[in-house]
């Protein structure tokens, strides 16, 4: 059986994430594709980093697969990070989720990105034509604003 | 013994991947604290603790050989 949720640090075929969800059952296969943007509210990104505590990050992409499986029954979740220097419109994720009907597909696509975000330990490096920083924000706001991680946050 | 592993802006203020260091019997927040004292790391507190690739809370007790993670606000996708 081959893997379902990796990390990689070798650009990621689209196609092959998607094949691993395509199957008689699925009506519908939504692929999310995450790339390097260039422009971030006028701020311009040169190059991104990515890291990642790779077996913690590896079976936690699993678990999170196991999630939309109880959330959305009859799921085939794939999804494929990658990691190191990324260069702009590379991409640094791509996630395939197969359901019967298209409705379950874009909400479970939708809580893969934002769960990744939440717990799966990669993290991004900005460098910045005036700099560099890693990014460390869950979602992007502002980290732990009671200075520790809540409860809910580390299941 | 224990591993203690740090990543991101982490490891580049620490200077080093991770270390090795005898802290079985401590509670997260102590070995958090012991750590931060020693290497100056004031926003540790921001990083959520792994124990053995499982997030753990700051009352958990560190086992003899686990393996111990600072995961700093992560920021995939």
């Amino acid at each position: 059986m081959s893997k379902q949720f990796w990390i990689t640090d070798h650009p990621i075929s689209i196609e092959e994430v998607v094949k691993l969800v395509s199957r008689r059952e699925a009506g519908a296969i939504n692929t999310f594709i995450g790339t390097v943007r260039e422009f971030t509210y006028g701020k311009r990104t040169l190059h991104l980093e990515y890291q990642a505590y790779r077996p913690m990050a590896e079976k936690k992409l699993e678990q999170l697969g196991q999630e939309i499986e109880e959330r959305w029954p009859d799921t085939k979740t794939a999804i494929a990070h990658r990691i190191g220097r990324l260069e702009i419109e590379d991409i640094a994720v791509v996630i395939a989720v197969s359901t019967p009907h298209r409705a379950d597909s874009y909400d479970a696509s939708r809580y893969a990105i934002e769960r990744i975000k939440e717990i799966v330990p990669i993290w991004k490096k900005e460098n910045w034509e005036d700099g560099e920083a890693w990014i460390g924000d869950q979602k992007e706001q502002k980290a732990y604003p009671e200075g520790s991680p809540k409860k809910e946050d580390m299941k | 013994m224990n591993r203690i592993l740090f990543f991101a802006g982490l490891q580049e203020k620490v200077g080093q991947e991770s270390l090795e260091l005898d802290v079985t019997g401590k509670t997260v927040s102590e070995v958090k604290e012991y750590i931060g004292k020693q290497f100056q790391l004031d926003r540790l507190n921001e990083a959520m603790t792994a124990v053995n690739e499982e997030y753990a809370d700051n009352q958990q007790k560190i086992g003899e050989g686990d393996v111990i993670a600072f995961i700093p606000p992560v920021s995939g996708g």
